[in-house]
């Protein structure tokens, strides 16, 4: 998936040294995994890649390049849309950390 | 166009000024006593005398966001506004300020309702001073149309890239008519070279304005902090600069008048310092040792100019054309902070009268002298006191 890349950001060693306004723009310093609480599980089984997942996630984070839908879960912040959406009920969101998870 | 002399009110010499300092864009909504700014200004965007991008807003609000949204882009802009019109654009000037948009704008002082009222006081832009923004009041029309000039180059000064609010108070000064020294454009153009600035966007070299940095807030704040510190130089250079230029100068941050040898010294804010300036005179000639310190600036504040003043007086008064309810006037909270610095701080009166535009006439100025050389010579007097009560009261 075409995703811009996270940098390495050191931030500046003084205070002096922050812009005085603008800072630079372009390029993404973190990735928001971190916000997540559930994670959004596809079931390879039941999914019939009707891509209404891909449509409906609001951060892109759903990829159908390959063969089978995948998350991209560097940016999927886990609002739980795509499994709301589903018509199937071929995405479970499950709690991160959970060992029950049966998709991982 | 060279230079003249011109009659004109406050409100029409900051209009000449802005024309002669040539903003991109203006944006601006008409309030009560601003609206002849505006109204003037349009006028020269419509003969072409002014050419500039003139927006016409639907309130104060859109007036400073759209001033901010043209300051992102590089553009020079000016916007004016008014007392009830400020504080709706106040969600704007911290994000003016936070972003570093050197925007001038010119506030016509005005009161708070309620009770509504139009005529002149400083609880408007003194509600403000804490919005990152420097604030600068002016004596008469001809420092307004200077103060104007030397904003933007204030403002714009890399050292400092700050807004600056340039108060007139409301009706005393924007509308009341006097002989002006309008200077050539050719000589404002070497004093004001264009503004030209990193900080904008562009799409040659991306940079974001007004971002969200949660983890770094406190950092951006403090060289915020520590660059507003570096103003009070700049503004004295600006002022000496202007003065070399234009042959008038004000003094930078305060302007002492007969203090050197005072015994008790009055702080004055805008107009008011007049009225006071011939009361000072009237009474030195009769032997008493008084004198006044205009406070030009409220952000950046004059503590070093303070401090000096009143480490050689017996006594200072404060007056305050606005009231912090709860607790005394803003102007003298500040000066407070500063003079109890020194080992032996002299005892203060806070003066507080001219609200709702209540009158402050010579008689009142020196009865407030009187009760300075009183409190000089030992006597003890009332911390606060209101001036021109209309009625009696336990105050």
């Amino acid at each position: 998936m075409d995703r811009p890349k996270v940098v390495e950001y050191s931030k500046p060693l003084c205070v002096e040294d922050y812009p005085c306004g603008a800072f630079k723009a372009g390029h993404l310093v973190q990735d928001n995994a971190g916000w997540r609480v559930f994670r959004p599980v596809i079931d390879q089984q039941k999914c019939v890649r009707c891509l209404r997942c891909f449509l409906v996630c609001p951060d892109g984070a759903i990829d159908k390049s390959g063969d089978r839908l995948e998350i991209d879960y560097g940016f999927c912040k886990g609002c739980g849309v795509c499994a709301y959406e589903c018509k199937l009920g071929a995405i479970t969101m499950v709690r991160e950390g959970d060992e029950t998870d049966a998709g991982l | 166009m060279p230079g003249c002399r011109i009659f004109v009110s406050g409100d029409e010499a900051v209009a000449e000024a802005v024309r002669l300092a040539r903003p991109h864009v203006i944006s601006a909504y008409p309030i009560t006593p601003q609206t002849v700014v505006v109204e003037r200004i349009s006028d020269f965007v419509e003969d072409g005398s002014l050419k500039s991008e003139y927006l016409h807003v639907e309130s104060e609000h859109s007036a400073m966001s759209a001033a901010l949204g043209a300051a992102a882009v590089g553009a020079r802009t000016f916007t004016a506004t008014s007392s009830q019109g400020l504080l709706y654009m106040a969600e704007l000037l911290p994000y003016v300020s936070g972003a570093r948009f050197p925007i001038v704008m010119m506030n016509a002082n005005r009161t708070l309702a309620t009770p509504w009222a139009l005529l002149s006081d400083h609880r408007d832009s003194l509600s403000q001073i804490d919005s990152g923004w420097i604030q600068v009041y002016c004596e008469d029309a001809q420092e307004a149309l200077d103060m104007i000039i030397q904003a933007y180059r204030i403002a714009e000064d890399p050292r400092v890239m700050a807004p600056i609010m340039v108060n007139l108070d409301g009706f005393l000064l924007t509308h009341t008519y006097e002989m002006v020294e309008l200077p050539g454009q050719e000589e404002v153009d070497a004093f004001l070279p264009p503004y030209r600035t990193g900080n904008k966007m562009d799409l040659d070299d991306p940079k974001t304005v007004c971002y969200a940095a949660m983890d770094e807030y406190m950092e951006f704040h403090m060289k915020q902090e520590l660059d507003m510190r570096k103003a009070p130089a700049v503004i004295a250079e600006v002022d000496r600069a202007f003065g070399d230029r234009f042959g008038r100068s004000y003094g930078g941050m305060v302007e002492p008048y007969r203090c050197e040898d005072a015994e008790v010294v009055l702080l004055t804010l805008g107009t008011v310092t007049g009225t006071a300036r011939v009361v000072v005179d009237a009474m030195r000639e009769e032997g008493h040792r008084v004198g006044l310190a205009k406070l030009r600036f409220m952000r950046p504040f004059p503590r070093q100019e303070i401090l000096e003043i009143a480490g050689r007086v017996k006594a200072m008064g404060v007056i305050d054309k606005d009231i912090s309810v709860g607790y005394e006037g803003i102007v003298f909270t500040n000066v407070n902070s500063s003079v109890c610095d020194l080992a032996s701080p002299p005892p203060r009166i806070n003066f507080i009268g001219g609200l709702g535009g209540r009158n402050i006439s010579k008689g009142h100025v020196r009865g407030m002298f009187g009760q300075l050389l009183k409190l000089a010579g030992g006597e003890g007097m009332e911390r606060i006191q209101f001036i021109n009560v209309g009625c009696e009261h336990n105050g």
